[in-house]
């Protein structure tokens, strides 16, 4: 590998220790500065402002989850009209669904991916800003939207015809549609910098049988990505050009059909569950094997549990439409299908009992959110079953049987997991330990609230209480169980606040977390906290499935990567064996403009079509920056 | 399911609820599908309630095992892993039959839920933003009639509602008696069900339509079959033209004020056909799909202004004056 050309070039053998750091910290570091900070295609800098921005959109999403359990904390209260509380729960719905969860758990992986495989940056960095841009604009405008009395009043769901124009004549549906688009461009950037991370640029020796099962997660879900947020587009686009420019995707009337929106949405709708939650199992796999100390028992068969709910979730949208009136049969079998999740759920639950069966557990924060998420996941998963059959679905579907049962999936299988993924990696990410003792309070806090919050909702579905009502009378019985909900519900978020106080308090005293606080076995441990722009100051050598247990003194590493430009070494996709060394892209402002460019471009194609034609060219141009050739030192020679 | 079981579970089921038997409730079943319904539900309960039981104590028995004392992550037993490997693969094939064997729970409740027969009496709902056209369509047109918000049924007989709608999706629930079915633009549902007593059983739409979702309540009302067929062949009958005064000035100001631009009155000459028809009103229990009960004090509120009670929705404010407003609703109280 060493030619004429090559030698004259700067590398990383030829420098060692502090003198290298030095110099790749002068290639790799996000340029100072306003402007400097706007042009970072850092993955850890882009990573840390995603999940920033996710987690306020929780908080924003919390507060309308709080106005709402006001609203129904007692029979015909009159503390929200029923316009207000339709936009609040469909804003709830699109924030936490759209701008938190799916943006959550990938900035995670943007940020962890590429640590965690042991490389210099994510494959793709500029479309990586460019997504957290997308990401960003897009919230900022269905945000915006809603606090000048245009948010969306339909539903996440945004059934037609309810959502057409003649039902919805008013912008704040379009406002819906494009939110969707601009978040679902941001998700499927990340989507394909993960997959092509993840194949193309693992450390060297990291098999696929040594990739980390947090990363396999990401992995699955980046496919899932891929194939399930593409149907919400072309639904969420169709709805558009039905309003816009009078097409019939969807009206009855004229050879569409409402059903059609169904089916669509809910081929997206179902993976998109999948989507939170196979994050959240690789969180529970990564924070179990440090905390039980050992790894996971079982690795093929979680890895094969994941792949395999990543498929079924592609076979089971029906059970969302069991009351449309469906072929019995062909209902029956969705039934099946529905249900069949559950054995590869089972068996992650199942590997992970056993990890824990033989391990000698350490109960820090962490691993008490995952044993809090197995006690709620498996019962969210349970009532998951039951909403499976047909017979019991015509009873419970759109009730707060349902309410109940997603949110126990939905927070106990991926929040829970994300807030022990906070405590785990948090010392990673700033360089000081949460405090423990907080932690413990948030942990009790959070498990015992959410029971009562969440809990009661299973009665007032099967007593009849319906989804999505702004009010109720008090002659229905709901009031009681309601008024215990809503308490729980603010307990609840006083968790958050914990974890608010927790996060501001320990960024300036918490204890300094050292390289690898908890003696963990992954790669992201292996350098310092919070990690050097350029990640590792020489690539590690992967000889064992956890490296830092295996090679707890010194880890092998591999040198010859350009130490005066970006360079990434690219390996074999199996194997991972050194294939070559690539360039990796500079600091570029490009990627912010082109996402102001598509974001004009969207907004104004609500208001005219005519926005297709002249939205287009500041994009060209701004891609034509984007991509304008450079000229490397590797090209000159 | 032995009797016993049964009587534990809804025991179970009910303990934390001040009021189970709400009037509105999958756990009070009054019809033949609702109890179908609610066994398969038990079984489900009961299956769910010893895996997640057993799950738990798994975790906590792992937990409390006592525990080697060096901290060697690496240092497996491959004796354990082999073992453990062999137990999650065979609790994974216990969870496929538990799976396997639900499925056929479910279908066989399916099949019971949604058979159907032919004999039962048929008639039609159609759904309005936010309010329920009902329409008893019989063989020969003197014979059908229309109504809103308000199904009454023979008890013991299976009836059959075909459910289209006017302008959204909505859904049809009414828990005590059997499971919900959308009404789909454009699209003919139906749903089958038999009332065992009688009763007054709520419904109301479970299917988000928008403003007011919330006050799209009906009611069924269940009646033994002599007493049904007598409620028929009154309803069949049009409206008596006021005898007294004060009605007939109703009368006449229902047609003066546009209230018959939009409300059918059999046998008189109001017509329309955008809301409910009121050929009966004064024997209805509700006013505004559910929303009020139906007194002279509550129609008169509605009449005055109804976009207080029930913002958005298509039944505009009329100006009128309070006589006059007395006037109608003493003509309304005598559409029995």
């Amino acid at each position: 590998m060493s030619t004429a050309a090559e030698e004259r070039n700067l590398r990383d053998d030829v420098l060692n220790g502090f003198q290298l750091t030095r110099q790749l910290e002068r290639v790799w570091r996000t340029p100072s500065g306003f402007l400097g900070a706007l042009m970072s295609v850092d993955h850890k800098v882009v990573g840390r402002r995603y999940i920033l921005t996710a987690f306020v959109f929780l908080l924003l999403g919390g507060i309308l989850a709080a106005l709402m359990r006001i609203q129904l904390a007692g029979p015909e209260k009159t503390f929200l009209s029923a316009d207000k509380y339709n936009q609040i729960f469909t804003m709830h719905g699109s924030t936490m669904m759209f701008l938190f969860a799916v943006p959550v758990m990938e900035a995670f992986a943007v940020y962890l991916v590429p640590l965690m495989v042991g490389t210099r940056n994510i494959a793709f960095p500029r479309l990586n800003a460019f997504s957290y841009w997308m990401f960003l604009f897009g919230g900022a405008f269905l945000w915006l939207s809603f606090l000048l009395n245009v948010g969306p009043d339909v539903g996440w769901f945004s059934y037609v015809p309810l959502s057409n124009l003649q039902f919805s004549p008013s912008k704040r549906t379009d406002v819906w549609a494009q939110m969707i688009t601009f978040t679902e461009v941001a998700a499927l950037a990340v989507a394909v910098e993960i997959v092509v991370t993840v194949f193309k640029q693992r450390a060297p020796g990291m098999t696929l049988d040594r990739i980390p099962l947090f990363v396999w997660a990401m992995l699955v879900t980046a496919f899932l990505v891929m194939f399930a947020m593409p149907s919400v587009m072309v639904a969420s686009t169709s709805l558009i050009l039905d309003r816009l420019v009078n097409t019939r995707f969807y009206d009855s009337s004229s050879g569409g059909h409402p059903l059609l929106w169904q089916h669509l949405f809910w081929f997206f709708g179902h993976p998109e569950v999948y989507i939170i939650f196979i994050p959240g199992t690789g969180m529970v796999s990564a924070i179990l094997a440090t905390f039980a100390r050992r790894p996971v028992v079982g690795y093929p068969i979680v890895i094969l549990s994941l792949i395999a709910t990543g498929l079924l979730s592609f076979g089971l949208w029906v059970h969302h439409m069991f009351v449309t009136g469906l072929p019995q049969l062909g209902a029956g079998l969705f039934t099946a299908s529905s249900m069949l999740i559950a054995v590869p759920s089972g068996l992650q639950i199942f590997c992970w009992l056993a990890t824990l069966w033989d391990g000698r557990p350490i109960y820090r924060t962490p691993l008490l959110f995952v044993i809090g998420f197995i006690v709620i996941f498996v019962l969210g998963g349970l009532s998951g079953v039951m909403v499976a059959s047909v017979p019991i679905d015509t009873q419970v579907h759109d009730t707060y049987f349902v309410v109940a049962h997603f949110h126990y999936v939905l927070i106990g299988g991926a929040v829970f997991p994300l807030v022990g993924a906070v405590y785990y990696w948090f010392p990673k990410i700033a360089g000081r330990m949460l405090s423990e003792r907080l932690g413990q309070w948030n942990f009790w806090l959070a498990f015992i609230s959410f029971n009562v919050a969440f809990f009661p909702m299973h009665f007032l579905g099967l007593i009849g209480m319906p989804r999505r009502v702004y009010t109720y009378t008090a002659d229905m019985d709901w009031a009681h169980l309601n008024l215990v909900s809503s308490v729980g519900s603010f307990l609840f978020a006083l968790s958050f606040a914990l974890l608010l106080v927790n996060v501001i308090y320990s960024l300036r005293r918490g204890e300094l977390a050292g390289d690898n606080p908890w003696n963990a076995s992954t790669l992201e441990w292996a350098t310092s906290s919070p990690p050097p722009p350029q990640n590792f100051d020489r690539i590690p050598v992967v000889k064992h499935r956890d490296p830092l247990w295996a090679d707890s003194e010194i880890l092998p590493v591999a040198a010859g990567l350009s130490a005066d430009r970006r360079e990434v070494l690219v390996t074999s996709l199996a194997e991972a064996e050194p294939q070559i060394r690539e360039a990796s892209p500079e600091p570029s402002i490009w990627p912010l403009l082109t996402a102001i460019a598509t974001a004009i471009f969207f907004i104004g194609s609500i208001f005219t079509p005519w926005a297709v034609l002249w939205g287009t060219p500041p994009i060209a141009v701004a891609l034509i920056g984007w991509f304008w050739p450079t000229g490397s030192k590797e090209d000159e020679s | 399911m032995p009797v016993w079981v049964r009587r534990v579970l809804v025991l179970c089921t009910c303990l934390p609820l001040s009021a189970c038997a709400g009037r509105q409730s999958a756990l009070d079943p009054q019809g033949l599908q609702s109890e179908q319904i609610r066994s398969t539900l038990f079984i489900f309960l009961a299956v769910s309630a010893v895996v997640w039981i057993g799950v738990v104590v798994v975790l906590a028995a792992g937990m409390l095992r006592t525990k080697r004392a060096a901290d060697r992550p690496l240092d497996l037993h491959q004796g354990y892993e082999d073992r453990a490997g062999r137990v999650v693969l065979w609790l994974g094939t216990a969870t496929a039959l538990i799976v396997l064997g639900l499925s056929f729970v479910s279908y066989a409740g399916q099949r019971t839920i949604f058979a159907k027969d032919e004999k039962a009496l048929t008639l039609k709902v159609i759904g309005h933003q936010w309010w329920w056209e009902v329409r008893y369509e019989a063989d020969s047109p003197h014979k059908s009639f229309v109504t809103a918000n308000e199904i009454r049924i023979p008890t013991g007989k299976p009836v059959r509602v075909e459910l289209e709608s006017a302008d959204v999706i909505h859904s049809f629930w009414v828990p005590s008696l059997t499971g919900k079915m959308d009404l789909v633009t454009g699209q003919k549902n139906e749903l089958q069900f038999t009332a065992k007593n009688a009763g007054v059983y709520r419904g109301q739409c479970a299917e988000f339509c928008g403003l007011q979702h919330a006050h799209m309540a009906f009611a069924v009302i269940a009646l033994p079959p002599d007493e049904f067929e007598r409620w028929r062949e009154h309803e069949n009958r049009s409206a008596h033209s006021p005898s007294d005064p004060l009605g007939k000035q109703g009368e006449a100001l229902f047609r003066a004020r546009g209230c018959a631009l939009c409300h059918n009155i059999s046998g008189t000459l109001a017509g329309g056909q955008l809301g409910p028809d009121l050929t009966h009103i004064a024997s209805r229990t509700t006013i505004a799909a559910g929303t009020l009960p139906n007194t002279p004090a509550t129609l008169g509120a509605w009449i005055s202004d109804p976009q207080h009670i029930k913002p958005g929705n298509l039944m505009p404010k009329m100006p009128l004056q309070s006589g006059e407003l007395i006037a109608i609703i003493h003509y309304l109280e005598q559409l029995k």
